[in-house]
Protein backbone atom coordinates (compact mmCIF):
# COMPACT_ATOMS: atom_id res chain seq x y z
CA UNK A 1 0.00 0.00 0.00
CA UNK A 2 1.46 3.07 -1.09
CA UNK A 3 0.15 6.73 1.02
CA UNK A 4 1.51 9.79 0.17
CA UNK A 5 2.49 11.88 2.88
CA UNK A 6 1.85 15.25 3.43
CA UNK A 7 5.31 17.12 3.46
CA UNK A 8 6.55 17.39 6.96
CA UNK A 9 7.63 21.25 7.14
CA UNK A 10 9.66 20.68 10.28
CA UNK A 11 12.15 18.41 8.96
CA UNK A 12 12.58 20.41 6.14
CA UNK A 13 16.14 20.29 4.89
CA UNK A 14 18.04 23.59 5.27
CA UNK A 15 19.53 25.07 2.26
CA UNK A 16 22.25 27.64 2.63
CA UNK A 17 20.83 30.72 1.25
CA UNK A 18 17.34 30.00 0.97
CA UNK A 19 15.75 30.94 4.20
CA UNK A 20 11.74 30.06 4.67
CA UNK A 21 11.03 33.20 6.99
CA UNK A 22 8.15 35.42 7.09
CA UNK A 23 5.38 32.47 7.19
CA UNK A 24 2.65 32.86 9.63
CA UNK A 25 3.56 31.81 13.13
CA UNK A 26 7.25 33.16 12.63
CA UNK A 27 8.68 34.58 16.03
CA UNK A 28 11.48 37.10 14.39
CA UNK A 29 15.13 36.24 15.57
CA UNK A 30 14.11 33.89 18.73
CA UNK A 31 12.02 33.64 21.54
CA UNK A 32 14.71 35.27 23.97
CA UNK A 33 15.15 37.97 22.13
CA UNK A 34 11.49 38.76 22.48
CA UNK A 35 11.80 38.14 26.37
CA UNK A 36 14.01 40.80 26.20
CA UNK A 37 12.27 43.55 24.08
CA UNK A 38 9.25 42.89 26.34
CA UNK A 39 11.09 43.33 29.61
CA UNK A 40 12.47 46.24 28.02
CA UNK A 41 8.76 47.53 27.18
CA UNK A 42 7.68 47.05 30.43
CA UNK A 43 10.35 48.60 32.30
CA UNK A 44 9.68 52.05 29.67
CA UNK A 45 6.36 51.91 30.38
CA UNK A 46 6.90 51.97 34.29
CA UNK A 47 9.11 54.97 33.45
CA UNK A 48 6.29 56.59 31.13
CA UNK A 49 3.52 56.22 33.68
CA UNK A 50 5.64 57.70 36.66
CA UNK A 51 6.53 60.79 34.52
CA UNK A 52 3.19 61.56 33.49
CA UNK A 53 1.96 60.86 37.27
CA UNK A 54 4.35 63.37 38.44
CA UNK A 55 3.54 65.93 35.50
CA UNK A 56 -0.21 65.48 36.96
CA UNK A 57 0.82 67.10 39.99
CA UNK A 58 2.81 70.06 39.04
CA UNK A 59 1.45 70.39 35.42
CA UNK A 60 2.03 74.39 34.62
CA UNK A 61 5.97 73.74 36.08
CA UNK A 62 5.86 70.60 33.47
CA UNK A 63 4.17 73.10 30.60
CA UNK A 64 6.32 75.43 30.88
CA UNK A 65 9.62 73.65 31.17
CA UNK A 66 8.64 71.09 28.01
CA UNK A 67 8.03 74.47 25.85
CA UNK A 68 11.93 75.03 26.18
CA UNK A 69 12.96 72.12 24.66
CA UNK A 70 13.54 71.83 20.97
CA UNK A 71 10.81 70.48 18.75
CA UNK A 72 12.73 71.22 15.34
CA UNK A 73 15.66 68.39 17.26
CA UNK A 74 13.63 66.14 18.10
CA UNK A 75 10.86 66.23 15.43
CA UNK A 76 13.86 65.64 13.54
CA UNK A 77 15.39 62.90 15.18
CA UNK A 78 12.02 61.10 15.47
CA UNK A 79 11.90 61.00 11.33
CA UNK A 80 15.72 59.89 11.43
CA UNK A 81 14.68 56.44 13.54
CA UNK A 82 11.72 55.88 11.35
CA UNK A 83 13.77 56.22 8.00
CA UNK A 84 16.73 54.31 9.57
CA UNK A 85 14.49 51.74 10.77
CA UNK A 86 12.88 51.71 7.40
CA UNK A 87 16.30 51.16 6.16
CA UNK A 88 16.77 48.04 8.18
CA UNK A 89 13.75 46.41 6.65
CA UNK A 90 14.38 46.95 2.88
CA UNK A 91 18.42 45.26 3.89
CA UNK A 92 16.39 42.60 5.60
CA UNK A 93 14.49 42.15 2.43
CA UNK A 94 17.41 42.37 -0.35
CA UNK A 95 18.97 39.94 2.01
CA UNK A 96 16.43 37.28 1.99
CA UNK A 97 16.61 37.73 -1.40
CA UNK A 98 20.67 36.95 -1.57
CA UNK A 99 21.39 40.45 -2.80
CA UNK A 100 24.05 41.06 0.11
CA UNK A 101 26.17 44.09 -1.47
CA UNK A 102 22.23 46.42 -1.43
CA UNK A 103 22.02 44.92 2.09
CA UNK A 104 25.16 45.75 3.28
CA UNK A 105 24.89 49.15 2.00
CA UNK A 106 21.28 49.50 3.21
CA UNK A 107 22.47 48.83 6.92
CA UNK A 108 25.23 51.57 6.55
CA UNK A 109 22.29 54.00 5.36
CA UNK A 110 20.65 52.90 8.99
CA UNK A 111 23.85 53.89 10.66
CA UNK A 112 24.25 56.47 9.45
CA UNK A 113 20.64 57.66 10.56
CA UNK A 114 21.45 56.55 14.02
CA UNK A 115 24.54 58.39 13.98
CA UNK A 116 22.80 61.57 13.05
CA UNK A 117 20.47 61.08 16.00
CA UNK A 118 23.05 60.98 18.27
CA UNK A 119 24.62 64.20 16.67
CA UNK A 120 21.25 65.89 17.28
CA UNK A 121 21.00 64.52 20.75
CA UNK A 122 24.21 65.79 21.98
CA UNK A 123 23.68 69.51 20.44
CA UNK A 124 20.26 68.95 22.56
CA UNK A 125 21.87 68.28 25.30
CA UNK A 126 24.84 70.88 25.22
CA UNK A 127 21.91 73.36 24.27
CA UNK A 128 20.18 72.86 27.44
CA UNK A 129 22.93 72.58 29.58
CA UNK A 130 24.57 76.02 28.30
CA UNK A 131 20.56 77.61 28.72
CA UNK A 132 20.41 75.97 31.79
CA UNK A 133 16.83 75.71 33.31
CA UNK A 134 14.93 77.44 36.45
CA UNK A 135 15.21 75.86 39.74
CA UNK A 136 11.37 74.42 40.05
CA UNK A 137 11.30 72.91 36.44
CA UNK A 138 14.27 70.51 37.99
CA UNK A 139 12.06 67.45 37.97
CA UNK A 140 11.35 67.93 34.31
CA UNK A 141 14.59 67.65 33.30
CA UNK A 142 15.84 65.49 35.31
CA UNK A 143 13.36 62.77 33.98
CA UNK A 144 14.21 64.48 30.44
CA UNK A 145 17.81 63.64 31.14
CA UNK A 146 17.45 60.41 32.97
CA UNK A 147 15.05 58.91 29.90
CA UNK A 148 16.67 60.38 27.20
CA UNK A 149 19.73 59.56 28.24
CA UNK A 150 18.75 55.51 28.58
CA UNK A 151 17.30 55.73 25.65
CA UNK A 152 20.42 57.10 23.91
CA UNK A 153 22.19 54.00 25.87
CA UNK A 154 19.68 52.04 24.13
CA UNK A 155 20.90 53.65 20.74
CA UNK A 156 24.36 53.52 21.19
CA UNK A 157 23.99 49.64 21.18
CA UNK A 158 21.76 49.56 18.50
CA UNK A 159 24.56 51.25 16.25
CA UNK A 160 26.92 47.94 17.61
CA UNK A 161 24.11 45.85 16.56
CA UNK A 162 23.60 47.28 13.29
CA UNK A 163 27.59 47.09 12.75
CA UNK A 164 27.53 43.00 13.81
CA UNK A 165 24.56 43.03 11.56
CA UNK A 166 26.45 44.26 8.50
CA UNK A 167 28.88 42.03 9.10
CA UNK A 168 27.11 39.09 9.52
CA UNK A 169 25.15 40.22 6.15
CA UNK A 170 28.99 39.76 4.52
CA UNK A 171 29.34 36.19 5.31
CA UNK A 172 29.78 34.16 2.01
CA UNK A 173 26.44 32.34 2.33
CA UNK A 174 23.56 33.53 4.69
CA UNK A 175 21.47 30.12 6.25
CA UNK A 176 19.23 29.99 9.34
CA UNK A 177 21.76 31.33 11.54
CA UNK A 178 22.77 34.69 10.08
CA UNK A 179 19.10 35.13 9.77
CA UNK A 180 18.67 34.68 13.18
CA UNK A 181 20.80 37.05 13.82
CA UNK A 182 20.11 39.19 11.47
CA UNK A 183 15.99 39.67 12.58
CA UNK A 184 16.94 39.56 16.10
CA UNK A 185 19.23 42.56 15.55
CA UNK A 186 16.53 44.18 13.18
CA UNK A 187 13.71 44.09 15.96
CA UNK A 188 16.31 45.59 18.73
CA UNK A 189 16.89 48.57 16.30
CA UNK A 190 12.90 48.93 15.85
CA UNK A 191 12.70 48.30 19.80
CA UNK A 192 14.73 51.56 19.55
CA UNK A 193 12.59 53.42 17.78
CA UNK A 194 9.61 52.88 18.80
CA UNK A 195 10.64 53.67 22.24
CA UNK A 196 11.85 56.99 21.06
CA UNK A 197 7.96 57.54 19.34
CA UNK A 198 6.65 57.51 22.86
CA UNK A 199 9.10 59.78 24.31
CA UNK A 200 9.18 62.44 21.60
CA UNK A 201 5.06 62.29 22.37
CA UNK A 202 5.44 62.45 26.36
CA UNK A 203 8.61 65.66 26.30
CA UNK A 204 7.65 67.51 22.95
CA UNK A 205 4.17 67.18 22.18
CA UNK A 206 2.01 67.04 25.28
CA UNK A 207 0.99 70.20 26.55
CA UNK A 208 -1.63 71.78 28.53
CA UNK B 1 3.46 64.56 -13.43
CA UNK B 2 5.43 63.41 -16.23
CA UNK B 3 5.59 59.35 -17.18
CA UNK B 4 8.63 59.60 -15.70
CA UNK B 5 7.66 60.96 -12.44
CA UNK B 6 5.25 58.34 -12.55
CA UNK B 7 7.44 55.65 -12.79
CA UNK B 8 9.82 56.91 -10.26
CA UNK B 9 6.45 57.23 -7.86
CA UNK B 10 5.35 53.41 -8.65
CA UNK B 11 9.09 51.90 -8.03
CA UNK B 12 9.32 54.00 -4.65
CA UNK B 13 5.98 52.57 -3.49
CA UNK B 14 7.00 48.57 -4.83
CA UNK B 15 9.69 48.97 -2.14
CA UNK B 16 9.19 47.09 0.74
CA UNK B 17 7.30 48.69 3.56
CA UNK B 18 7.38 52.27 2.01
CA UNK B 19 3.61 52.58 2.62
CA UNK B 20 3.88 51.82 6.57
CA UNK B 21 7.05 54.59 7.08
CA UNK B 22 5.15 57.16 4.49
CA UNK B 23 1.86 56.50 7.18
CA UNK B 24 4.54 56.68 10.34
CA UNK B 25 5.76 59.97 8.83
CA UNK B 26 3.20 61.80 7.96
CA UNK B 27 1.71 60.85 11.60
CA UNK B 28 4.74 62.40 12.88
CA UNK B 29 4.40 65.69 11.38
CA UNK B 30 0.93 65.27 12.14
CA UNK B 31 1.02 65.20 15.83
CA UNK B 32 4.26 67.50 15.35
CA UNK B 33 2.04 70.22 14.17
CA UNK B 34 -0.80 69.38 17.34
CA UNK B 35 2.15 69.03 19.41
CA UNK B 36 3.27 72.80 18.46
CA UNK B 37 0.10 75.28 19.45
CA UNK B 38 -2.37 73.78 17.39
CA UNK B 39 -6.10 72.98 18.02
CA UNK B 40 -7.43 72.84 21.03
CA UNK B 41 -4.97 71.80 24.32
CA UNK B 42 -6.09 69.05 25.77
CA UNK B 43 -8.05 67.66 22.44
CA UNK B 44 -4.77 68.23 20.96
CA UNK B 45 -2.60 66.30 23.75
CA UNK B 46 -4.80 62.85 23.68
CA UNK B 47 -4.75 62.99 20.11
CA UNK B 48 -0.58 62.66 19.95
CA UNK B 49 -0.51 60.28 22.87
CA UNK B 50 -3.47 58.61 20.42
CA UNK B 51 -1.26 58.76 17.41
CA UNK B 52 2.19 58.00 19.24
CA UNK B 53 1.01 54.73 20.14
CA UNK B 54 -1.16 53.76 16.83
CA UNK B 55 2.45 54.54 15.43
CA UNK B 56 4.68 52.09 17.77
CA UNK B 57 1.38 49.35 17.14
CA UNK B 58 2.51 50.19 12.57
CA UNK B 59 6.46 49.52 13.90
CA UNK B 60 5.59 46.16 15.56
CA UNK B 61 3.32 44.79 12.77
CA UNK B 62 5.32 46.23 9.61
CA UNK B 63 8.86 46.68 10.61
CA UNK B 64 9.19 44.23 13.48
CA UNK B 65 7.41 41.71 11.22
CA UNK B 66 4.72 40.50 14.09
CA UNK B 67 1.73 40.57 11.66
CA UNK B 68 3.76 37.27 10.45
CA UNK B 69 4.52 36.35 14.40
CA UNK B 70 2.37 33.97 15.99
CA UNK B 71 -0.99 35.42 17.72
CA UNK B 72 0.23 35.65 21.32
CA UNK B 73 3.29 37.88 20.52
CA UNK B 74 1.00 39.94 18.55
CA UNK B 75 -1.43 40.04 21.33
CA UNK B 76 0.78 41.27 23.70
CA UNK B 77 2.54 43.46 22.02
CA UNK B 78 -0.84 45.26 21.30
CA UNK B 79 -2.18 44.83 24.37
CA UNK B 80 1.00 46.95 25.72
CA UNK B 81 0.30 50.01 23.35
CA UNK B 82 -3.39 49.77 24.52
CA UNK B 83 -2.78 49.71 28.40
CA UNK B 84 -0.04 52.06 28.43
CA UNK B 85 -1.98 54.00 26.02
CA UNK B 86 -5.27 54.94 27.98
CA UNK B 87 -3.06 54.89 31.24
CA UNK B 88 -0.91 58.17 30.11
CA UNK B 89 -4.24 59.52 28.77
CA UNK B 90 -6.15 59.09 32.41
CA UNK B 91 -3.21 60.46 33.87
CA UNK B 92 -2.91 63.56 31.61
CA UNK B 93 -6.86 63.86 31.80
CA UNK B 94 -6.43 63.22 35.79
CA UNK B 95 -4.63 67.02 36.69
Amino acid sequence: MTATRPPNIAHKPVVPGVVPSRTRGHVPGEVGVWIFILGDMVVFAWFFIVFMHQRAQRANVFNEAHKSLNLTLGGLNTLLLLTGSWFVVMALHALRANNQRTGKRLIVVAIVCGLGFVINKLLEYHEKIVTGHPHEQADFFMFYFVLTGIHLVHLLIGLAVLTLMWRVAGKPVLGQRQFRTLEAGASFWHLVDLLWLVLFALFYLVSG
Amino acid sequence: MTTGNAAALARLVRLPAFVPWAVLVGLTVFSWWLGDGHGPVEFAAVAVLIVAFFKVSVVGAHFMELRHAPLALRLIFNAWCAVVCVALIVLYLAV
